[in-house]
């Protein structure tokens, strides 16, 4: 039992940092009901963000420019090759359990590719598309 | 090198069983003499072949995270502190991707990079555009890449002169070994005088 002390910190910590990409779409779903009431995430409109071309950046008109046609293969950047991992969840499982992670990510590549940062609901609808409505 | 014969001697000063007979067979000058070789041995890394292109083990947690996220953490002695500086003062606009940071992240990459940075041989021309200097436009970089033909640089394995991993397979263990590049057509670089 001399153990268990460490294990239950160990256990806590994943717990209170572990979300699921559903936590992290109704958060930001909230956010979005704020502006727009009666919001709901809807994967369709999220599909169209992600392959639309907005024909901002040059290098990166779209999301699918670095993260591939179909999210649940990995894609490359499109400056350095650099391999990017899926970002579907069902192929990638690290992907939006972290708030802080999706926040910056969504923060440089909005900026990158839509010349603005995202909405609320765009960021709520992005997630419901990737984790489920084709 | 210039004395193969006091290299080897030194590679036997690691071994502690050498170390009494090594003290009796020279003399004070000529120990004086093989320390300041050892000194100059180990203020090589850029000036010499460059195989080793490690990074300080005091990196930030966030240097790997942040900068390994889009591209190879590229070791800091590749480009000046001026270099640095501006590198990090602009990750908005960073040749052609936005890589903003919060600040702390970015307070402690830089100085990460500051602190390691290269001297002037890596000082890259401030490019007219606006962006940053880059690491593949210094003095050293160019030198060490001048027998690279433009169609290996457009190579679409390769994009950018900054994609090291490209030719340099063991690049991401921080070696750059000669033997160890492998050019966009497949085949092993040619055996070249290396003439730094």
């Amino acid at each position: 039992m001399r153990t268990s002390p460490i294990l239950l910190t160990i256990l806590m910590t994943a717990s209170v940092q572990a979300a699921t990409p559903t936590d992290l779409m109704k958060g930001y779903a909230a956010e979005a009901s704020r502006q727009q009431a009666g919001f709901t995430p809807a994967a369709k409109r999220g599909a169209d963000l992600y392959q639309r071309n907005f024909g901002i950046s040059a290098k990166m008109p779209s999301c699918t420019s670095c993260h591939g046609d179909d999210p649940t293969q990995g894609g490359r950047h499109s400056v350095t090759t650099k391999a990017i991992k899926p970002l579907a969840p069902a192929a990638n499982p690290e992907r939006f359990t972290d708030r802080a992670k999706a926040d910056k990510w969504f923060g440089r590549n909005c900026k990158e590719v839509l010349g603005r940062d995202c909405t609320a609901a765009e960021k709520a609808d992005f997630i419901a598309f990737l984790t489920g409505g084709r | 090198m210039r004395h193969p014969s006091s290299l080897i001697v030194m590679r036997g000063l690691a071994s502690p069983r050498n170390r009494k007979d090594f003290t009796r067979m020279f003399t004070h000058r000529q120990r004086a003499r093989n320390a300041c070789l050892f000194a100059l041995l180990l203020s090589l890394p850029l000036a010499a072949g460059a195989d080793k292109l490690v990074i300080p083990a005091n990196a930030p947690p966030a240097f790997q995270a942040e900068c390994g996220a889009c591209h190879l953490a590229f070791p800091p002695t590749l480009l000046d502190a001026r270099g640095w500086r501006a590198v990090m003062g602009r990750l908005d606009r960073h040749y052609g991707d936005n890589a903003s940071l919060d600040e702390p992240a970015r307070r402690a990459i830089e100085d990460f990079l500051v602190r390691h940075a290269g001297g002037d041989k890596v000082r890259a021309p401030v490019p007219a555009n606006g962006e940053p200097p880059r690491l593949t436009a210094t003095p050293w970089f160019k030198r060490k890449h001048h027998e690279v033909p433009d169609k290996d640089w457009q190579d679409a394995k390769v994009k950018s002169p900054a994609n090291c991993g490209a030719c340099h397979t063991r690049a991401a263990e921080g070696s750059y070994r000669e033997r160890e590049i492998i050019m966009p057509n497949g085949r092993p670089l040619e055996e070249e005088d290396d003439d730094n």
